[in-house]
C-alpha cells in the first residue's frame, strides 16, 4: 500500500475519480443520441492539440482542450451545412485531427511524452494538470446537472424538445464543447486513443442493468469508477499502460453482463 | 368575438422541386376536433410542421391564438404527438414517468427542477390515459399502443389548449387504434382542441367534427365530419389507399 502514499499516485487517483464521473455523464448522451463516433473525432483532434502543445511549448492538456473545443465547434458548423449527412462532419474532423497530429508528431522531440498521451500515463500528471482537470471537471459536472432535463429531452426527442421551448441548438453546442473538454482532460490518464471507449463501455454496461434514465447515468458512473480505479491499481503494480487496462476491464465486465443476461 | 385557436390564411409551401400546398385557408376554433386527410404526398405532415413553425411558408400566414406562428412563444398552450410508434428508439433506458415528465418542460422552463405539484400532474396525466400502473416500466418494454398513450400523456401533462397529432395510430394494432381514438374523443369532449393528421379516417371520424381534405394539386377543402361521411370524398380517400 506504500504506492498510494506517493504523490504522483494520489494525483492520478484524484484525476481518475473525476474522469470516471464526467466521462460516462457525457457518454450517456453520446450513446443515446447514437453519436458514438464523435468521441473518436474529438479525441483525435485532442491528439493534434497535444502534438501542437508539445511542439510550441505550451501545456499539452491545455492545447488539447483548445483544439478539441475548436474541433467540436467545427463539427457543429459542418453539421448545419450537411443536415442530412450529419455523420459527415464527424468523419471530416476525425480525418483532419489525424492529419494534423501526424504532421506535428514529426516535430515532437520527446516521443515518450507523446506516447503517454496516446495510451495514458499515471506518472506523468503534474500538479498544474491535476488542478486543470479538477477545474474543468467541476465545470462539466455543474453544467451537466444544470442542463440535465434539457439534455435528456434533446437526447430523447429533439423535435419535441424544440417545440416545448428547449433551446436545442444552444444545448447541442454547449454539449459538444463539454464533450471536447472531457475528451481532453481524460487524455492524460487513459490516453486519447481509448477515451471514446471509456465514454461508451460504462454506458453500455449500465444499459444492461438500469431501469430508468437516472439509474443509467448513476450506474454508468459506478462502472466507470470501478474500471478506472481497478485499472490504475493494476497499472501501479504491473507497470502496464493504464488506458488499455481500463478499457479491457470494461470490455470484460460488459461481456460478463451480456452472458449473464443471455442465460436469464 | 372569440379568437380562432388556429388560423391558416392563403398558405402556400413548395420544396425546391415540388409545390406542396397552394393557397390553403382554414380555421380551428376552441373545442374543435379537426382531422387532416389526403393521399401520400399531399402535404399533411408538412402542414403540421408549418403550423408548428418547423418550416417557413412560401406564402401566406398562420396564427396560433391570434399571434403569428413564428412569433408565438407560449409553448405550454400547444402540445405535439409525433409518429413515435414507428420512429421511437425502443432501447432508450427511460421510464414512462420520466418520459411524461419531459412534457412539463414548457411549463417549468430552463434549469428549473420538478416540484411536488409537477409529480402530481404526471400521475394525473398517466391516469387520464390509463397508464399509471406502468409508470415505472421502461418505455421500450411497452406495446406500440401503450407507448402512444404515454406520448399522449406527455402532451397532456402541460395542460395544453390544443394538441397536434401526426398519424398517432401508424404501426399500432387495430384494437389499440380504437382505444386511442376513443381516448382522443374523450379528451376532446372534455374541452381539448385537437388537430390530427391521419390515414385512418374511418376510426376517428366518429369523434371528430371537422375534416380537412388535402388534394394532390395542393388545394384543401374543409367540411364537417357529417358532410365528409355522406359525401363522395370519403370513398375517394379510401380508394386512393
Amino acid at each position: 500500500m506504500e504506492i498510494f502514499q506517493m504523490e504522483f499516485m494520489q494525483r492520478a487517483f484524484i484525476v481518475a475519480v473525476l474522469i470516471s464521473v464526467i466521462t460516462p455523464m457525457i457518454g450517456n448522451v453520446i450513446v443515446l443520441k447514437r453519436l458514438s463516433a464523435i468521441g473518436d473525432a474529438l479525441s483525435h483532434s485532442g491528439l493534434a492539440g497535444v502534438t501542437i502543445g508539445l511542439c510550441v511549448g505550451i501545456n499539452p492538456v491545455l492545447s488539447a482542450v483548445i483544439v478539441s473545443v475548436l474541433a467540436a465547434l467545427t463539427i457543429e458548423y459542418i453539421r448545419r451545412g450537411f443536415s442530412d449527412y450529419s455523420e459527415l462532419a464527424t468523419a471530416i474532423v476525425l480525418s483532419f485531427g489525424v492529419g494534423l497530429a501526424a504532421v506535428f508528431s514529426g516535430f515532437v522531440k520527446n516521443a515518450a511524452t507523446l506516447n503517454s498521451f496516446m495510451f495514458g500515463s499515471i506518472v506523468a500528471i503534474s500538479d498544474f494538470e491535476m488542478w486543470t482537470v479538477v477545474l474543468l471537471s467541476i465545470t462539466v459536472i455543474v453544467a451537466f446537472m444544470l442542463m440535465y432535463r434539457e439534455l435528456f429531452y434533446v437526447t430523447f426527442d429533439e423535435e419535441g424538445a424544440a417545440l416545448s421551448g428547449v433551446p436545442v441548438k444552444t444545448v447541442n453546442l454547449i454539449f459538444t464543447v463539454l464533450t471536447a473538454i472531457v475528451v481532453s482532460v481524460a487524455s492524460r490518464t487513459v490516453g486519447v486513443l481509448v477515451i471514446s471507449s471509456l465514454m461508451v463501455v460504462p454506458v453500455a454496461c449500465a444499459m444492461l442493468v438500469s431501469k430508468s434514465y437516472k439509474q443509467n447515468i448513476i450506474f454508468s458512473v459506478i462502472f466507470a469508477f470501478f474500471f478506472t480505479v481497478t485499472g490504475l491499481i493494476i497499472t501501479a503494480f504491473y507497470d502496464i499502460k493504464p488506458g488499455g487496462t481500463i478499457v479491457l476491464i470494461g470490455i470484460g465486465v460488459l461481456l460478463v453482463l451480456l452472458l449473464v443476461r443471455k442465460r436469464r | 368575438m372569440s379568437v380562432a385557436v388556429l388560423e391558416v390564411k392563403n398558405l402556400s409551401f413548395s420544396y425546391p422541386d415540388k409545390s406542396i400546398l397552394h393557397r390553403l385557408s382554414f380555421e380551428v376554433e376552441k373545442g374543435d376536433f379537426l382531422c387532416i386527410v389526403g393521399t401520400n404526398g399531399t402535404g399533411k405532415s408538412t402542414l403540421l410542421k408549418l403550423i408548428l413553425n418547423r418550416l417557413s411558408p412560401t406564402e401566406g400566414e398562420i396564427k396560433l391564438f391570434g399571434e403569428l406562428s413564428y412569433k408565438f412563444k407560449d409553448c405550454k398552450k400547444i402540445a405535439y404527438v409525433s409518429q413515435k410508434a414507428t420512429d421511437f428508439n425502443a432501447g432508450f433506458p427511460a421510464t414512462v414517468e420520466e418520459i411524461v415528465s419531459l412534457g412539463l418542460y414548457s411549463r417549468r422552463g430552463l434549469f428549473k427542477g420538478y416540484s411536488r405539484e409537477d409529480k402530481a400532474k404526471v400521475k394525473d396525466a398517466l391516469e387520464r390515459v390509463g397508464m399509471y400502473d406502468y409508470h415505472n416500466r421502461l418505455i421500450g418494454r411497452l406495446s406500440g399502443g401503450q407507448q402512444q398513450r404515454v406520448f399522449i400523456a406527455k402532451a397532456l401533462v402541460s395542460d395544453p389548449e390544443i394538441i397536434f397529432l401526426d398519424e398517432p395510430t401508424v404501426g399500432i394494432d387495430v384494437k389499440a387504434v380504437d382505444s386511442i381514438c376513443c381516448l382522443l374523443g374523450e379528451l376532446n369532449r372534455a374541452g381539448l382542441t385537437i388537430v390530427m393528421v391521419t390515414h385512418d379516417i374511418s376510426s376517428i371520424l366518429y369523434h371528430s367534427n371537422k375534416v380537412l381534405v388535402l388534394s394532390e394539386d395542393g388545394m384543401g377543402e374543409i367540411m364537417s365530419s357529417e358532410d365528409f361521411n355522406s359525401g363522395t370524398i370519403f370513398s375517394h380517400v379510401h380508394h386512393t389507399h
